[in-house]
């Protein structure tokens, strides 16, 4: 090691000299505060109109009376039921276009017929709102689970696939060559070299691909009302027929919270990734 | 692989001890067709033997990596016939570290893929790691290594693939001075105690001296070999002796004489 590690010294990893307890607990900080400021000034404006008197308060109830209905409306079994029908069906609905995506991504990436045909229909469908879906979907399957499902994976698969898509596109050629030289076939090449190096960009799909999949789900259950059945978007369109707006707005939290903690939930998977390949933005 | 590789006009021959190890004859390389194809070789022959160092010096465009492709099997050549004694390993000019795995696991893929049993990997690759004097480095990834430990993480990879021929393509240029003088002297010793066949790209014509027993240059459009020299000065050279200078000297003016001046 001589001379070399002399006269160049190497970067090591800062994080690391910190103990793992106190990393985590300021990157918790660091992760928590932006948001918690982002929700006081919503807050804080919310509740500047309601003062101004724009609206009477039985159609824009204040944040208190909000809360409260929220706190209230967390101890219900009603409310917990809805948000697992809701949950359940997001995760179903994003491992379904999960694997949809994916599949549909390396196939395309692979084969180059299908990549000038596919290609571009699937950044096509990208574009969609998948709301637009629904009166179709409604029309193939009924008022049911299959018509919600249809429309999320419609909604996340093409993010997922293109994440894929761009990942292996953006795969250095020299990945490439090095695979090839240490003498890997096909499918080694592919497990151990392409997807892995495509992960980044893979991940990024993913990201997008869950906030297609939570609107979607959103505009379906609004849509797509099963009796006996509470959803997150079914109490949404109750509370308006029945103008309860504390409930409306504090199922609107709900949605808001749940969408903003699996986002950051890949976000921070994402950072793990770029962190481990040396790819922090400074 | 042999047989198809037979077709193609690359063979792997039964070596014997005192033949060359490496046989290329009358080897041309065209890209494209027509009036846009490129003769990127022209009838190249070369022999080299077991054991031996041999670094190729060219000006950019004179075919050199072509070559390397073509030995290593990447690439096919358009006519002409080569025989590759032994497996060949390969050493790029940059370190090619795939970010995602660690200094060991980027030398234990090269185990995985030829297809060494899973437990001895990773003995393995942390003996390869001592052998280019990386101990203890073995957990860092890539990006918290300098330059110079990269490239001696991918020498280490090289190594792993258990190769008779190792071929580099100017894996020290873009290393500073004193790094790649380093590298110099562990390729040189690693080479030697492991008994390998090398053969060393480089546009750098003291490295060159400095590191082969036997100098080729190549003349650029089309890529061929226009002179050849043995290097017969004790190892371990030192670059910037008035030895290795003259020579380099020397054998540049016979560079431009065929009217190539692009080498320093």
């Amino acid at each position: 090691m001589s001379a070399d590690g002399s006269v160049l010294t190497p970067v090591v990893d800062e994080a690391a000299e910190v103990p793992a307890g106190a990393g985590v607990a300021r990157k918790a900080w660091a992760w928590i505060w932006p948001k918690g400021l982002a929700i006081v000034l919503v807050l804080a404006i919310w509740q500047v109109v309601v003062w101004s008197g724009w609206r009477p308060t039985y159609v824009l109830p204040s944040p208190a009376e909000t809360l409260q209905t929220l706190w209230t409306m967390l101890g219900t079994e009603r409310f917990w039921s809805a948000l697992q029908t809701t949950l359940i069906r997001a995760v179903v609905g994003f491992a379904l276009a999960l694997v949809i995506g994916t599949s549909i991504g390396v196939l395309v990436a692979r084969v180059r017929p299908l990549r000038l045909a596919v290609g571009s229909l699937i950044t096509g469908l990208q574009t969609m709102p998948s709301i637009a879906w629904f009166p179709f979907a409604i029309l193939l399957f009924g008022l049911n689970e299959q018509a919600i499902l249809f429309v999320v994976v419609l909604g996340a698969a093409p993010s997922i696939a293109n994440g894929v898509i761009s990942g292996i596109d953006h795969v250095p050629p020299s990945f490439v060559r090095l695979g090839k030289v240490l003498g890997a076939g096909t499918y080694s090449l592919y497990r151990d070299i392409v997807l892995p190096a495509a992960l980044p960009a893979y991940v990024s799909g993913l990201t997008q691909g869950w906030a297609f999949a939570w609107r979607s789900l959103m505009a379906g259950e609004l849509l797509v009302i099963i009796a006996e059945k509470p959803s997150l978007g079914a109490n949404l369109e109750f509370a308006r027929q029945f103008s309860k707006a504390p409930q409306l707005l504090a199922t609107m939290l709900v949605i808001l919270i749940v969408g903003m903690l699996v986002d950051g939930l890949f976000s921070a998977y994402a950072r793990h990734v770029r962190h481990r390949r040396g790819l922090d933005a400074k | 692989m042999s047989l198809m590789a037979l077709v193609k006009g690359h063979s792997v021959p039964e070596s014997s001890p005192d033949g060359p190890i490496l046989r290329i004859e009358n080897v041309s390389k065209v890209f494209g067709r027509g009036p846009e194809a490129t003769v990127a070789l022209q009838d190249v022959s070369l022999e080299v033997m077991a054991g031996e160092f041999v670094t190729i010096v060219g000006a950019s465009g004179c075919g050199k990596s072509t070559l390397l492709n073509l030995i290593a099997d990447l690439d096919q050549p358009t006519s002409g016939t080569l025989e590759v004694g032994r497996k060949t390993a390969f050493m790029f000019q940059e370190a090619t570290l795939l970010p995602w795995l660690t200094a060991r696991q980027n030398v234990e893929i090269a185990l995985k893929l030829a297809k060494v049993p899973k437990r001895e990997r990773a003995p393995r690759a942390e003996e390869l790691l001592e052998t280019v004097r990386l101990t203890g480095w073995g957990d860092k990834r890539p990006h918290e290594l300098s330059g110079g430990m990269r490239q001696r993480v991918a020498l280490a990879r090289c190594l792993a693939q258990d190769a008779g021929i190792v071929l580099m393509d100017e894996p020290l240029g873009a290393l500073d001075a004193m790094t790649r003088d380093h590298l110099h002297d562990e390729i040189e010793s690693v080479a030697r105690e492991q008994g390998l066949t090398v053969i060393f790209v480089t546009h750098n014509m003291r490295e060159a001296i400095r590191l082969g027993d036997r100098v080729i240059l190549m003349g650029s459009t089309p890529g061929r070999i226009v002179y050849e020299e043995a290097i017969p000065l004790p190892h371990p050279r030192v670059m910037d002796s008035p030895e290795v200078a003259t020579r380099a000297a020397a054998l540049t003016a016979r560079l431009k004489e065929q009217g190539h001046t692009h080498v320093g």
